[in-house]
């Protein structure tokens, strides 16, 4: 946890002096010091787009630097591409894998760096060789099985080898555990252990706090594309990082008054979504949005989130009933259902909210292809398109020169910004969020989040899904826990903390961490992308490995739980026996017989 | 804002000329290769390319060129990509001429029959990659060039003295001649006749123009071509427009044939041309699925094909024209992606200093890197 004695602790491995790197009209890097002990595992945290990437891919020989320099090992070095830094054994482990499912672990570490001549692979010499690797660093990786048969952690570290396996000395891993479930990250604590004890020198990239604190020698926040700071992780609190990586106050997403209103505006009653093989993702759902509601929905992400949205907008087969107001949906498409009133902002924006290259004016359009003023009749009506969505760049601050940019353009936050204008144009009776503010910059979430409250005031019903618990605490009149596609208990988000909600979305009752050592008395924030700001006990930590292995029954599995009243008011998680924290039942399967 | 219209077409303007020196370059090397000279084989076509007769000719095909590419291109539009446009037309001209020589009608009215006849036959056959693309999930290319080879089997049966042909004159298998008042008038000029289905080609480009940037219909056709995801989200049902596309598509094939019928040839014969299907292809990736583009690329075409004809007089192998064809419409799918790329950096710098400069009076920057 702390700053291990390693070995060669005066040593340097990496040494980077002033890099700064320009892409068109941004400075993604500027600036950037850092020193990395040869041994040690050292973090380099920011927020999404903080130049985090950049600087890797610099230090990979991805990208050149405009100005400064990179030492290796003392030496300075000039790398053109990555087989450059490969040579100097720096290796790069990616975010997303980069291995052929119908190979072996075997093949796929070879591929590229064969070994034998003369057109003969010498597999034995491989063999031997991975077998050295994955014992002296405790990787324990199979080679003869095939890649498909492997899990994300297996896969993780067959990456880790392939890279050792090139003589690979300094690793640098890229956001290594977003596609890790948390038993998984233990293990790969583990991995990382064994590696810095067996002398090899780790970058790790993240934005998530309790993790970086939990397993980095040393921490390097870098913020707008510079770094700010080095820690020690013993001298800092997740908080403190957070506020280093984001430059000052943490903004807070609460609402408090209360501006729900008798009519039901979403009705959803059985909802039901199977997967190709028939299993049900989302399972036997029901809820109800009332007028000027925020329902929040708390899961570990793939727990029928992103299904349940998607069968409400009709983008999904679904069986069960989907009213609003007083109009039945069940049987209309999505273009019907966006004209009945509801306003969609998808989890991936890139994908399925843009049109990339389409300029700004032709994105407003998108989605409300037959809704005024985009059109009259069969026409597009470009003028009145155009006028809308200058009101929308104006009047949600979206920073661009005009609408005739493309959408590509802009950055992240400010295509956030124009997707939500554009799905609150036309007065939406529903709004469905998914993740609103996932990935954009802090001013980008705080007007994201003044506009939600804003339309929740005039009437608006939200139907919102965020990985960000202080974001869904703050937000939310009312939160459901949804776990393996099933709503599970109800939340108050007026006295719920996010450890309690934590434990609850893993189903891992009476599982959860301690909190942090802030914790207690501390104001709730939302750092952005930060998520779990407040201590090892929220966000990821917190499901201690519920969603891998499912307890029994937990200890306060209540038989009396079933759909409770949404905006019902009440302590901390309603449904739980008891007001404690973590102890909401469980597994559903024992609650599922436990119903009439 | 209007020095950014000013740029834009500065840059619309970069890339075709950029593409064509490109282009003129290495046909010039392939020339010199073979052992002739670039110059001279130009200023041959060139003097040729300019004699009235040769510019009717131009014309003439660039008609059908420009119906061809215009097919492809509705299909391009929405990542459909269409292969099938040579059999669509094949089997389209061959019914609509055999309804044109059998119907009884007055003239005029005849002809919007066989046009008519045409177009749903082309849609139809079309329609046919359509469907099993949407029930069965076939990739279009694979079903498109299949009913390529289908088509052309069918007509070749159907095209029997025992069946719906005659013979006329010599050996010549026809198909029932169209009678002479539903010749289509050509436009007469210096050099010859213009075909009078150059007009309904023109009237094509436009509907074509106004269908995709006007109307709903082709907002929803352009946002599945640009992300199928998006514009499923954003209410587009995908089946649907996949069928609409490929009809329209195949419609659109289905005329084809008809400058030809209409005004030449009056009959389906064996010799009924073929290959203007795949032409299309390359014209619309030339004219970059513009309808004014495709109409300059179908000019260029056509005109290359025909100044090439003086060539074998000349001693130079003709064939150096099929290079040249190639070779531009490699330059232009390369030049335009480079212009491409550097418009989109270069809105994204715009972009990075509207940041800036906002940022400087609102001390909140934002340092996203690209």
């Amino acid at each position: 946890m702390t700053s291990a004695p390693a070995p060669a602790r005066a040593t340097i491995a990496v040494q980077l002096r002033g890099i700064t790197k320009r892409f068109p009209g941004v400075v993604a890097n500027r600036d950037i010091d850092i020193a990395v002990r040869a041994g040690t595992v050292h973090a380099i945290v920011g927020e999404n787009g903080a130049g985090k990437s950049t600087l890797m891919k610099i230090l990979y020989g991805m990208q050149k630097p405009d100005e400064g320099s990179i030492e290796v090992d003392g030496r300075p070095v000039n790398f053109s591409s990555p087989a450059d830094a490969i040579a100097a054994g720096i290796g790069m482990v990616h975010q997303h894998f980069m291995l052929a499912d119908n190979l072996t672990v075997l093949e796929n570490v070879v591929l590229g760096a064969e070994p034998g001549g003369f057109g003969r692979l010498d597999f034995r010499a491989a063999r031997r060789r991975i077998m050295e690797i994955s014992d002296s660093y405790g990787l324990d990786v199979q080679p003869d099985r095939l890649l498909e048969e492997l899990g994300v952690g297996d896969r993780q570290r067959v990456e880790i080898l392939k890279v050792l396996y090139r003589g690979a000395r300094i690793l640098i891993l890229d956001e290594p555990t977003a596609v890790l479930v948390p038993q998984e990250v233990d293990e790969l604590f583990g991995n990382l252990q064994e590696l810095k004890s067996e002398g090899i020198t780790i970058l790790f990239i993240s934005h998530k706090l309790d993790e970086v604190l939990a397993v980095a020698d040393e921490i390097t926040v870098v913020r707008r594309g510079t770094t700010v700071a080095t820690v020690l992780p013993a001298d800092v609190t997740a908080r403190r990082l957070a506020e280093l990586m984001v430059g000052g106050e943490l903004p807070s997403p609460e609402t408090r008054e209360s501006t729900v209103r008798p009519e039901v505006v979403l009705d959803v009653r059985g909802l039901t979504v199977r997967a190709e093989e028939g299993r049900p993702v989302v399972d036997d759902v029901s809820l109800t949005i009332h007028a000027g509601e925020v329902l929040g929905v708390a899961g570990v992400e793939g727990n029928g989130q992103a299904e349940l949205v998607d069968a409400i907008i009709g983008l999904r087969p679904a069986t069960g009933t989907v009213r609003l107001g007083d109009r039945d949906l069940t049987d209309l498409n999505t273009r019907r259902r966006r004209e009945a009133g509801i306003g969609f902002i998808p989890e991936d924006r890139q994908r399925q909210g843009l049109l990339l290259e389409a300029p700004l004016w032709e994105n407003r359009i998108l989605g409300h292809q037959s809704q005024r003023p985009n059109v009259t009749g069969p026409w597009i009506d470009r003028a009145g398109a155009r006028a809308d969505t200058e009101r929308i760049v104006r009047e949600y601050d979206v920073r661009t020169p005009g609408i005739d940019v493309a959408a590509s353009a802009l950055s992240g936050g400010n295509q956030q910004k124009l997707i939500v204008g554009r799905e609150m144009s036309g007065d939406p009776v529903l709004l469905l969020a998914a993740h609103p503010t996932r990935g954009v910059d802090v001013g980008a979430q705080a007007q994201i989040w003044d506009a939600l409250r804003t339309a929740r005031a005039a009437g608006l019903a939200v139907l919102l899904i965020s990985a960000d618990l202080d974001e869904l605490i703050g937000l939310s009149d009312t939160i459901e826990v949804i776990l393996r596609g099933r709503m599970v208990g109800t939340a108050d988000p007026r006295t719920v903390t996010p450890e309690e909600l934590g434990s609850a979305m893993t189903g891992a009752g009476g599982t959860a961490e301690p909190a942090g050592p802030d914790r207690a008395g501390a104001p709730r924030h939302a750092a952005g992308t930060v998520a779990p700001a407040d201590g090892a006990g929220s966000g990821r930590h917190a499901a201690g490995g519920g969603d891998a292995v499912p307890p029994d029954s937990g200890p306060g599995a209540d038989p009396d739980l079933d759909t409770p009243l949404p905006g019902r008011q009440g302590p901390g998680l309603t449904g739980t026996g008891t007001t404690g924290t973590g102890d909401l039942a469980n597994d559903p399967d024992v609650r599922g017989e436990e119903r009439p | 804002m209007k020095r950014f219209d000013l740029e834009r077409i500065g840059l619309g303007l970069a890339a075709p000329v950029l593409a064509l020196i490109v282009a003129a370059l290495l046909s010039s090397i392939a020339l010199v290769i073979s052992g002739n000279s670039p110059l001279h084989t130009f200023n041959a076509m060139l003097n040729y390319g300019t004699q009235p007769e040769t510019v009717v000719q131009t014309i003439n095909k660039a008609t059908i060129y420009y119906l061809s590419g215009l097919a492809v291109a509705v299909g391009f539009r929405m990542n459909l990509f269409n292969i099938g446009v040579d059999g669509q037309y094949q089997i389209a001209a061959f019914f609509a001429a055999v309804v044109g020589g059998w119907l009884l009608l007055p003239g005029p009215l005849l002809i919007i029959v066989v046009v008519l006849v045409a177009v749903v036959v082309g849609a139809l056959w079309a329609g046919i990659a359509a469907v099993l693309k949407v029930t069965r999930g076939v990739s279009e290319v694979i079903s498109t060039i299949m009913l390529n080879v289908i088509g052309g089997g069918i007509v070749a049966y159907l095209l029997d003295p025992h069946r719906l042909g005659t013979i006329v004159g010599t050996q010549q298998v026809t198909t029932k001649p169209m009678p002479a008042d539903a010749y289509l008038p050509g436009i007469p000029v210096k050099g010859g006749e213009i075909y009078g289905f150059v007009i309904v080609a023109i009237a094509c480009g436009i509907a074509y123009w106004v269908l995709l940037g006007r109307t709903r219909f082709g907002f929803d056709l352009r946002a599945t071509g640009l992300s199928e995801t998006a514009a499923v989200a954003s209410g587009v049902s995908v089946r649907k427009m996949v069928i609409r596309t490929m009809l329209i598509s195949g419609g659109i094939a289905g005329l084809v044939g008809m400058p030809l019928l209409l005004g030449s040839s009056h009959a389906y014969a064996q010799d009924f041309p073929t290959g203007y299907g795949f032409s299309g292809i390359a014209i619309a990736l030339l004219g970059r699925n513009n309808p004014i583009g495709i109409a300059l690329g179908a000019l260029l075409w056509s005109f290359l094909e025909q100044s090439a004809q003086i060539l074998d007089l000349e001693g130079v192998p003709k064939e150096i024209v099929t290079i040249m064809q190639g070779v531009t419409v490699l330059s232009v799918v390369i030049a335009y992606e480079l212009v491409r790329r550097f418009s989109l950096a270069q809105q994204q710098r715009r972009v990075g200093a509207e940041l800036r400069a906002s940022a400087a009076t609102a001390g909140t920057g934002e340092g996203s890197p690209a």
